[in-house]
């Protein structure tokens, strides 16, 4: 069995409450940090990890809690981004639901790392059951004399605030977060100024992924370099992989880094295989922003090597044979699925959820949503496929959020294997849009 | 719709819950407790009447606009008013994958309404809303707080009709 980090104590029953996941032993890294380290000695420790940014950027934590500024007399914040909302992605719901505490003791931990005294969870607001959990949560850890005022008698102040959301995708975006965060409409931001050193409330902020945090007390109790040596290379650490589709097994599994595509998918400790009676078609490894591949580069990669769940692996390639491994919404497809129709899915889900400010995302994605209607409906004409290329081409790389190139790749990479795909939908109308209609011709390689 | 949007003003319960939000951002950021004072504005009348928008920006001491704009940017706020329960039901990728269109048909059958519409007895209304974070157990809706997964029509007529007696 593969080390836990994040959900060892995950089944123990009761241990959403703070008796329990004391006795399994909570907060101990919070004791430890406070206690006996400074605050660099804890930045120190999460820059010897390793750990990336598991919200999807994969930005090292460590380097970009360097980053922040600390001008005399400004409060800093430390804000948790748990906007999940990336289609595919399910993993910090079952966190925090689960194992609440193991969010708040990071969220101690790293608020004294970096000196902020009113730190924020802003969770998506459709989640408000799980805001309910949290704030049961810090409200037992205060009692416990975790949170508020002198803590454990170190004379550090903080004061932990869960902030819902009002359901908005691009919330996620850390910008379009803090906005939303001071009562505004989430339009992201220009950078620079980076959040860093004008973040939340025009304060040096930083804004980091639920898990990333969930990190922080096994890094505190065990050592940076001890954490370092799980993973593969600049991979490091394990990962929570929500794992969705057709598959045996869906659910939220926690892997080392660096475990093989093909083990991940078919090993009974995680998805089990494709469901009975049916083979793999497509998989989206990292969310539904990461671009789609089919079976025959998901396992491995084009130099026929393992394709392993690593930041490095499953980019291999580039965006042409290769993926990302973005926030761990694995995504399987069989051969029943329909990667049309699931393309205009996706693509309608981007136009809905873009935030109308640059105008290659706003216009761009609802006529990439049209044109895939029509070719998933009967009506498309060749042009359209080449079309379809030339506005994604456009979108990327022209916004201010990376929104637009996450609406961008799922349909660039669904054309550029599965072209054969949007063909027969176009060539043969009438096929096509009968119910549970699937091409089941020779798929495109690279 | 449990009360009337004409007499706006939440109750002292509420009111309390309110306060308690604002005391929550440092002095002069009261802004920020706009979308979850939305939230439980909701909760008291079921939909953001202008009135009731008005009411949240005089609390707050911000710019009636500023609600505005706020509650038509997040879908979660309703604009018109809405039946006893708000059925809101996934439409994103994974979930269609798990059968998701096949039981929202069924629930559109079941319901006799469309997307945004409710049903004649008050009791529904119907929203198609995007990925809830739940792809691994979808298809999914959420009424409220509460979601409802791994959808299937029996599961779907069992909810309704529970719902409605």
């Amino acid at each position: 069995m593969a080390r836990k980090i994040l959900t060892e104590h995950i089944n123990v029953p009761g241990i959403e409450t703070f008796d329990v996941y004391r006795k399994q032993g909570g907060y101990t890294a919070v004791e430890k940090a406070i206690k006996t380290m400074t605050p660099e000695e804890v930045v120190e420790e999460a820059k010897k990890s390793g750990v990336r940014g598991r919200g999807g950027a994969g930005f090292p934590m460590g380097m970009k809690w360097g980053f922040l500024a600390k001008p005399e007399g400004v409060p800093r914040y430390l804000v948790c981004n748990a906007d999940e909302s990336e289609p595919g992605t399910f993993k910090d719901h079952h966190l925090m639901k689960c194992i609440p505490h193991l969010l708040i003791e990071g969220m101690i931990i790293s608020s004294f790392a970096l000196g902020a005294n009113k730190s924020f969870i802003y969770v998506r607001g459709e989640l408000m059951y799980v805001i309910r959990i949290l704030e049961k949560a810090i409200a037992e850890a205060k009692a416990q004399g975790f949170l508020g005022k002198n803590i454990l008698g170190s004379g550090y102040d903080l004061e932990l605030v869960v902030q819902p959301g009002g359901g908005a995708y691009i919330c996620g975006e850390e910008t379009a977060l803090l906005e939303s965060l001071e009562g505004k409409r989430g339009n992201p931001r220009n950078k620079p100024p980076f959040p860093a050193v004008k973040g939340l409330y025009q304060s040096p902020t930083v804004v980091n992924n639920v898990e990333s945090i969930s990190n922080m007390p096994w890094i505190i109790n065990n050592g940076g370099d001890a954490y370092a040596t799980i993973g593969i290379g600049r991979s490091t650490g394990t990962k929570l992989i929500s794992a969705s589709g057709h598959i045996q097994k869906p659910g939220v599994y926690e892997i080392e880094l660096g475990v093989s595509v093909d083990e991940f998918l078919n090993s009974d400790e995680y998805c089990g295989g494709v469901r009975k009676g049916h083979y793999l078609k497509a998989l989206v490894a990292g969310g539904s922003s990461v671009p789609i591949l089919p079976a025959n580069l998901i396992t491995k990669t084009a130099a026929g090597e393992d394709r392993l769940m690593t930041y490095e692996s499953l980019s291999d390639g580039g965006f042409a044979t290769g993926t990302m491994l973005g926030s761990g919404g694995f995504i399987v497809f069989d051969e029943t699925a329909c990667i049309v129709r699931n393309t205009w899915n996706f693509s309608r889900f981007y136009h809905h959820e873009s935030c109308g400010q640059c105008s290659p995302c706003r216009e761009g994605t609802g006529w990439m949503e049209k044109v895939l209607h029509r070719i998933e409906h009967g009506h498309g004409s060749m042009h359209d496929i080449d079309l379809l290329v030339d506005i994604s081409k456009k979108i990327e790389g022209n916004t201010i959020c990376p929104l637009g190139d996450a609406a961008a790749w799922p349909v660039a990479s669904a054309i550029r294997h599965f072209r054969d795909e949007f063909v027969w939908h176009i060539t043969h109308p009438q096929e096509a849009t009968q119910p549970g209609a699937v091409y089941m011709g020779e798929m495109v390689l690279g | 719709m449990t009360e009337s949007p004409n007499l706006v003003a939440f109750t002292p319960e509420r009111l309390e819950t309110v306060k308690e939000i604002i005391a929550r951002y440092p002095e002069g950021r009261q802004k920020s407790a706009l979308l979850p004072v939305l939230h439980v504005a909701q909760e008291q009348w079921g939909w953001l009447s202008s009135e009731v928008m008005d009411y949240v920006a005089g609390i707050l001491k911000i710019e009636p606009v500023e609600v505005y704009e706020v509650a038509t940017f997040y879908t979660m706020y309703h604009l018109d008013p809405v039946g006893k329960h708000v059925i809101e039901y996934c439409r994103t990728g994974p979930c269609c994958l798990m059968g998701g269109e096949d039981v929202y048909g069924h629930l559109k059958q079941k319901l006799g309404i469309e997307a945004g519409g409710t049903t004649a007895d008050g009791k529904f209304t119907l929203k198609e809303v995007e990925c809830l974070a739940a792809c691994g157990w979808g298809p999914v809706f959420q009424i409220r707080e509460q979601f409802y997964m791994n959808l299937t029509n029996e599961k779907v007529d069992q909810i309704i009709e529970d719902l409605s007696k």
